[in-house]
């Protein structure tokens, strides 16, 4: 867990202009993740949006989301993530890049 | 009202930047299109420009680019657990007039194209996300759709520069997704620090800075580098590694950036210094075998999103204005001649390619991704083997020399067979021949 708290901080120094109620990826079905053994986005996100939850899949709060494309690469073989960017405008925004 | 440019080009990295200035320039209309709040939000770079390809669209980009230093000194280290072996190389012949290498800071860099380009008459819009591209019933490319209202604009042709995750291409059916092997992830951080400590810890003036790019047991065996780049009133700090290995291995990729910063032989350079934004980035590491189609009826694609990188060496935005600069010299030809934007027309922008450093380096490398990736000792048995080397090397303990040698070699072997660093060597010389 001391890890969580950690990317939490680093990501409390970036600059997001949210776009409220509009997450830009999606998981398809809960479902599917629960017969994904290794949840591989649990661990490969950089932001940590996704989690195991306690039923046995997988929750993603978009929040902190960097916008790398990451988890859609992780997850092609089993297709179960609608991944956008957001609206234009909205996101991380890089104060340096 | 539904208007009509000579080019559309998407997304405002570099080389959207070079495509849309080289345009602009020449008194073409143009629009540039980009997502992000403005030029640079979205992006990041580990923070080394090169300027042979920026000289070569804007001969005096020095008068007023904000660059940070310029490099002096580049290192290269192999970091064991609690130590490192390493090359370094500097030079006072690189502080002329017109350095080749500086670090940057990335949102600056893109602001400062966003000026240049409105100063030759191009037009940029950012906070606007192009959705997807417009086809006529043959399949020609005619423009593109925005989530802005009536968000659809046409033009003659179209040139793709959105970068690594290529959405747009990919939704049209022109690429498909990256494999997890051809792409890497790399986290980074800046963190603030007093310039007087850089010049002190890294034994520099003012303007002048050093490049640290790093090996070795901080990726925990998985294909990846990290660097250290120093900026003016900062430094820049990072790692990235295949997400095929990401996928395989259970190690956050923050995680192993807290590792690297809490390694003893970098902890010291970045001590007292103040964290300030936190980035992660995809590169497309897939090399010559992994370039998409990169023209058609309509459309070119350019930079991070045709695969245009060099991991070998750490190139990329070069790759990208280059990439972006002949895109647009294909263009201004075709519309001199009077010629469509059909894809036999468009073929000279793959010639063109073909000619340059682009495609012939990344030609050469064609093998290494493949070598690399099946290959996991050059980032964990040897780097554990050559510090340990090291250290008995340079401990003085009455051990005479030859049987050091012999010591030395003897573990190596253990690690590895004869045959098998035999066959490594000849790997890598094949993949860097
Ligand atoms: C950590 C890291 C370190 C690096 N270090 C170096 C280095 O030291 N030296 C070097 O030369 N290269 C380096 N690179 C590589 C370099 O950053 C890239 O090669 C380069 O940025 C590619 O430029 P580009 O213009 O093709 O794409 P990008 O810079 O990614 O730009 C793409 C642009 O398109 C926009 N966009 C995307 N989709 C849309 C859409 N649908 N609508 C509107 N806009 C859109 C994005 O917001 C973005 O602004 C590094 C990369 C990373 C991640
Ligand atoms: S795009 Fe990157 S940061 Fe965002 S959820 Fe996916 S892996 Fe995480």
């Amino acid at each position: 867990m001391s890890i969580m708290v950690k990317v939490e901080e680093k990501l409390y120094q970036n600059r997001y202009i949210v776009d409220e109620s509009r997450p830009h990826i999606q998981i398809k079905s809960e479902e599917a993740c629960k017969s994904c053994d290794k949840q591989a986005c649990t661990f490969c996100c950089p932001a940590a949006c996704y989690s195991k939850n306690e039923a046995g899949s997988v929750t993603l709060v978009t929040d902190g989301c960097l916008e790398c494309g990451t988890c859609r690469v992780v997850c092609q073989d089993k297709g179960n993530i609608a991944w956008d960017y957001p609206r234009g405008g909205y996101g991380i925004s890089y104060k340096f890049g | 009202m539904v208007e009509k440019f000579d080019a559309i080009v998407i997304g405002a990295g570099p080389s959207g930047n070079a495509a849309t200035y080289t345009l602009a320039k020449q008194g073409l209309k143009v629009l540039q299109l980009e997502r992000g709040e403005y030029p640079g939000a979205k992006n990041v770079q580990g923070g080394i420009m090169y300027s042979h390809e920026l000289e070569k669209i804007i001969p005096d980009f020095r008068e007023d680019c904000p660059t940070e230093r310029h490099i002096i000194e580049q290192r290269v280290w192999l970091l064991g657990d609690d130590s490192y072996v390493g090359t370094n190389y500097r030079s006072e012949a690189f502080n002329t007039d017109k350095p080749n290498r500086y670090t940057i800071i990335r949102a600056n860099i893109d602001k400062w194209w966003g000026e240049q380009i409105r100063k030759v008459g191009g037009l940029q819009i950012c906070e606007t996300t192009v959705t997807e591209l417009i086809r006529d019933a043959s399949g020609k490319v005619t423009g593109v759709r925005t989530d802005r209202e009536g968000g659809e604009i046409h033009a003659d042709v179209v040139i793709m520069a959105d970068g690594v995750n290529a959405l747009l291409a990919k939704r049209a059916g022109l690429q498909t997704e990256a494999a997890p092997e051809n792409v890497a992830l790399a986290v980074k951080e800046i963190l603030f620090i007093d310039p007087e400590l850089i010049q002190q810890r890294f034994g520099v003036k003012e303007d002048e800075g050093v490049v640290i790019e790093i090996m070795g047991k901080v990726t925990k065996g998985m294909v990846g580098t990290a660097f250290l780049y120093t900026n003016k009133e900062s430094l820049t700090i990072g790692i990235g590694c295949l997400i095929s290995d990401f996928k395989n291995g259970d190690c956050p990729p923050y995680k192993m950036l807290e590792d690297l910063k809490k390694h003893p032989v970098i902890k010291p350079l970045i001590e007292g210094a103040e964290m300030k934004e936190y980035a992660a980035h995809m590169i497309p590491e897939g090399g010559y075998k992994a370039v998409p189609q990169l023209y058609g009826d309509g459309w070119m694609v350019v930079g991070d999103a045709a695969h245009f990188n060099n991991a070998a060496h750490r190139e990329g935005s070069n790759l990208a204005m280059a990439s972006g600069r002949m895109a647009a010299e294909t263009v201004l030809e075709l519309k001199a001649a009077g010629k469509a934007f059909s894809a036999a027309n468009l073929a000279t922008y793959k010639k063109k390619l073909d000619d340059s450093f682009i495609m012939k380096d990344l030609k050469k490398y064609r093998e290494l991704p493949g070598i690399m990736h099946g290959n996991k000792q050059f980032f964990g048995a040897y780097p554990d083997e050559i510090t340990a080397a090291a250290h008995n090397w340079f401990t003085v303990d009455s051990v005479d020399k030859k049987s050091k040698e012999k010591q030395i070699m003897k573990s190596f072997v253990k690690r590895r067979s004869v045959m098998g660093l035999v066959g490594d060597a000849i790997k890598l010389v094949r993949a860097v021949r």
